[in-house]
């Protein structure tokens, strides 16, 4: 079973406080969407929206073509993996599994063996007897993910799934939540977090929120490389994007534009002439830039060096008000106090205009990609 | 080995059995816990033990009121002792063979049994209506203890004059209604009389288990109930299936604060019915012995016996329900 799902003009008010400013989104069937977005953001909301635990104040909410707005959550044909598990710590593995089905009425021999399958894919099989506090965080996961698989749900929803859990356990349960859902390929799952890379990793495509209004929906790629606004540029990509302060020198495409210090500069952007000496941003992710004898984007003295082992950051002072970061190579030799001219590629440098929206960037840059 | 010497001994661990590690520092811990402890023990035992010990040394004596110290000891006489007639009769005396003890006894049982029954009932719903949200919860959670925190006699009073058979608005009320057709004396009629100290207690002590069942229901994280909704389990199971197994380390502690309480119960009785064979409990009857009626020693015996029958109701309770007081869940 599978479904698509389509939001029309979704908005959520507690009171007069407004969480949820008109959510437009469609979500094919089959596909893993995850939503991102600093935390208040309204994306847990919207998806206890879709689950049905909380009531939509205004707009429609389609599962498989049928409005959905008025059904409880249990006729939605969705299955939901919380935060906490929430699992019932009275009930064995194995009842905490069928429970629904039991209630649903299914036959006792269905029961086992759906539970059975979904333990089995899960590797929790050991385990069905035990009471959820004695197990780890990691099984307790797979459990609740467990719970959910045996629902047979046309839409698979996580809240952010992997917030409990230590790091290496994250890395590894995000790997088996991106296999089940190449095992479950015709289940469309939708996966809050508030972190960019199991955003990255996992999404077919990503849903980025703020304030309660979507501001970009895109592949992690096009978010990556095509950010639509500055709040997408800044969130999407770790550590975050140097923004530096401009007017437009010269439009047309590539435009130019002249920073606060410095030569101009020449972007991957395609500006119109009226845009001519307004004010602009432009940015550059610390990864693109490199070291460079010559000429650069940017000359400054470098306040701090970290060395992370795979990459360095260096924090380059350069009279901005940021520091600019650069990421370069494990192994390079760099020293605090020392002076260093970094540049970056033109198509590698995004603009954006003074209300932080992107100009569209030239079509060549798609294809170096 | 050069561990004999060694002040750490370990002992032999098995399944259950966590390692005991006695070090010097413990030995200090330990000693320290123990400083911390002896105030209170000595609050104690001045309070609790020294009377429950004089209580149990009286009950083996000819004790009265007016001669205390020249007391005797006597043996079991108070509880149970027998003489044979010359014509072969034996004739049973001591607690154990009074007809009174064991209506009161029988009073005792029933009245804890009915009204923790009924506050348990009655609290579960209260705390489940003040565990859901609306408005002015605060407010009901405050005036809801209104009735806990009335002195007992004061209480007792009061529904002593509404519930009068001339004058009590209770009777007035049913009255007007026409459920009755005449006044009913409810505290002094033997039909009536329990079920008016039921009523009383009721009203009195259902918000003191609806506050502690509250506060268990309080510690059920939300999210299980959202886990439910989508598993799609009517609410009326969920209450069945999810809160009362989750409620249930609450509520076994709350039961038996409230059964100890009733077994107990003296000042309600006392007050609202006095001298009726229909409600008299065993404190009731402990105290007219010991006070009235000058049987200082007798009295000494049946207040015994009720500590006896709580500790062992208490530990049955406590073993069977496998209570645990530190909230976790069995």
């Amino acid at each position: 079973m599978s479904a698509g799902l389509k939001l029309k003009q979704v908005k959520k008010a507690y009171g007069a406080v407004q969480v949820l400013h008109g959510i437009d989104l469609d979500i094919k069937s089959g596909e893993f969407v995850v939503f991102v977005g600093p935390s208040g953001c309204g994306k847990s909301t919207l998806l206890r929206l879709i689950a049905g635990l909380e009531d939509i104040t205004e707009g429609t909410l389609e599962i498989g073509g049928t409005v959905v707005n008025t059904l409880p959550p249990s006729k939605r044909g969705i299955a939901m993996v919380f935060q906490s598990y929430a699992l019932y710590p009275h009930m064995t593995v194995y009842e905490n599994m069928a429970f629904g089905l039991k209630l649903a009425k299914t036959s006792a021999g269905e029961q086992e063996q759906r539970v059975r399958q979904a333990a089995e894919m899960l590797q929790i099989t050991p385990y069905l007897d035990r009471l959820p506090k004695q197990l780890s965080g990691g099984q307790r996961q797979r459990v609740a993910i467990g719970r959910a698989i045996v629902r047979d749900p046309q839409v698979f929803l996580f809240d952010e799934p992997l917030s409990n859990l230590d790091a290496a356990l994250r890395v590894a349960t995000r790997l088996e939540i991106a296999k089940l859902h190449e095992r479950m390929a015709d289940t469309t799952m939708i996966y809050v977090t508030h972190d960019q890379v199991e955003a990255m990793t996992l999404a077919d495509r990503i849903v980025v929120l703020n304030y309660g209004v979507v501001e970009q929906v895109g592949t992690p790629m096009e978010l990556y490389h095509r950010p639509d606004n500055l709040f997408v540029a800044r969130f999407i990509g770790s550590p975050a994007m140097n923004i530096v302060s401009a007017t437009i020198a010269s439009t047309g495409s590539p435009a130019t534009v002249q920073p606060e210090t410095g030569n101009p500069v020449t972007v991957n952007a395609t500006v119109a002439a009226t845009y001519l000496d307004a004010k602009a941003t432009f940015g550059v992710r610390p990864e693109d830039l490199t070291p460079t004898d010559g000429p650069g984007l940017f000359t400054g003295t470098v306040s701090i060096v970290e060395k992370l082992g795979e990459v360095t950051l260096v924090y380059l002072d350069t009279g901005l008000p940021e520091p600019i970061t650069v990421k370069i190579d494990g192994d390079v030799d760099i020293a605090k106090g020392q002076t260093l001219t970094v540049t970056a590629p033109a198509e590698r440098l995004h603009l954006f205009d003074e209300n932080g929206v992107a100009f569209p960037r030239m079509p060549l840059a798609r294809a170096a990609e | 080995m050069a561990s004999t010497h060694s002040t750490i001994r370990i002992m032999p661990t098995g399944p259950g059995h966590p390692k005991r590690v006695r070090s010097e520092l413990m030995r200090q811990r330990l000693r320290a816990a123990g400083w911390f402890l002896v105030p209170m023990l000595v609050a104690l035992a001045i309070v609790a033990g020294w009377p429950l010990l004089r209580t149990i040394y009286f009950s083996f004596t000819n004790a009265s009121l007016t001669n205390l110290d020249g007391a005797e000891l006597v043996g079991f006489k108070n509880y149970l002792s027998w003489t044979v007639l010359k014509s072969g009769r034996v004739i049973w005396s001591g607690l154990l063979s009074d007809p009174a003890w064991w209506n009161a006894v029988w009073n005792t049982v029933r009245f804890a049994v009915l009204s923790v029954a009924l506050e348990t009932i009655l609290g579960t719903v209260v705390a489940l209506v003040l565990n859901a949200e609306f408005k002015g919860r605060g407010l009901v959670r405050a005036a809801i203890l209104i009735p806990w925190a009335i002195p007992t006699i004061v209480s007792a009073r009061m529904w002593s004059w509404m519930l009068n058979d001339q004058f009590g608005i209770i009777n007035d009320m049913l009255m007007m209604l026409g459920l009755i057709d005449h006044k009913i004396a409810w505290t002094a009629s033997s039909d009536t009389a329990m079920i008016a100290v039921l009523i009383v207690d009721v009203w009195k002590t259902t918000p003191f288990m609806a506050l502690l069942i509250l506060a268990g229901l309080q510690m059920i994280p939300r999210d299980i109930y959202e886990a439910a909704a989508i598993d799609g389990v009517h609410p009326v199971r969920t209450f069945w299936r999810v809160t009362l197994p989750l409620v249930r380390p609450a509520l076994m502690v709350a039961v038996i604060f409230r059964l100890l309480d009733a077994m107990r119960i003296f000042d309600l009785i006392y007050v609202l019915t006095p001298n009726s064979a229909q409600t008299k409990t065993i404190s009731v009857l402990a105290r007219e012995n010991l006070i009235d009626f000058d049987k200082f020693a007798y009295g000494s015996a049946q207040s015994t016996m009720l500590f006896l029958i709580i500790a062992l109701m208490t530990i049955l309770y406590i073993w069977l329900g496998k209570v645990r007081f530190d909230g976790g869940d069995r």
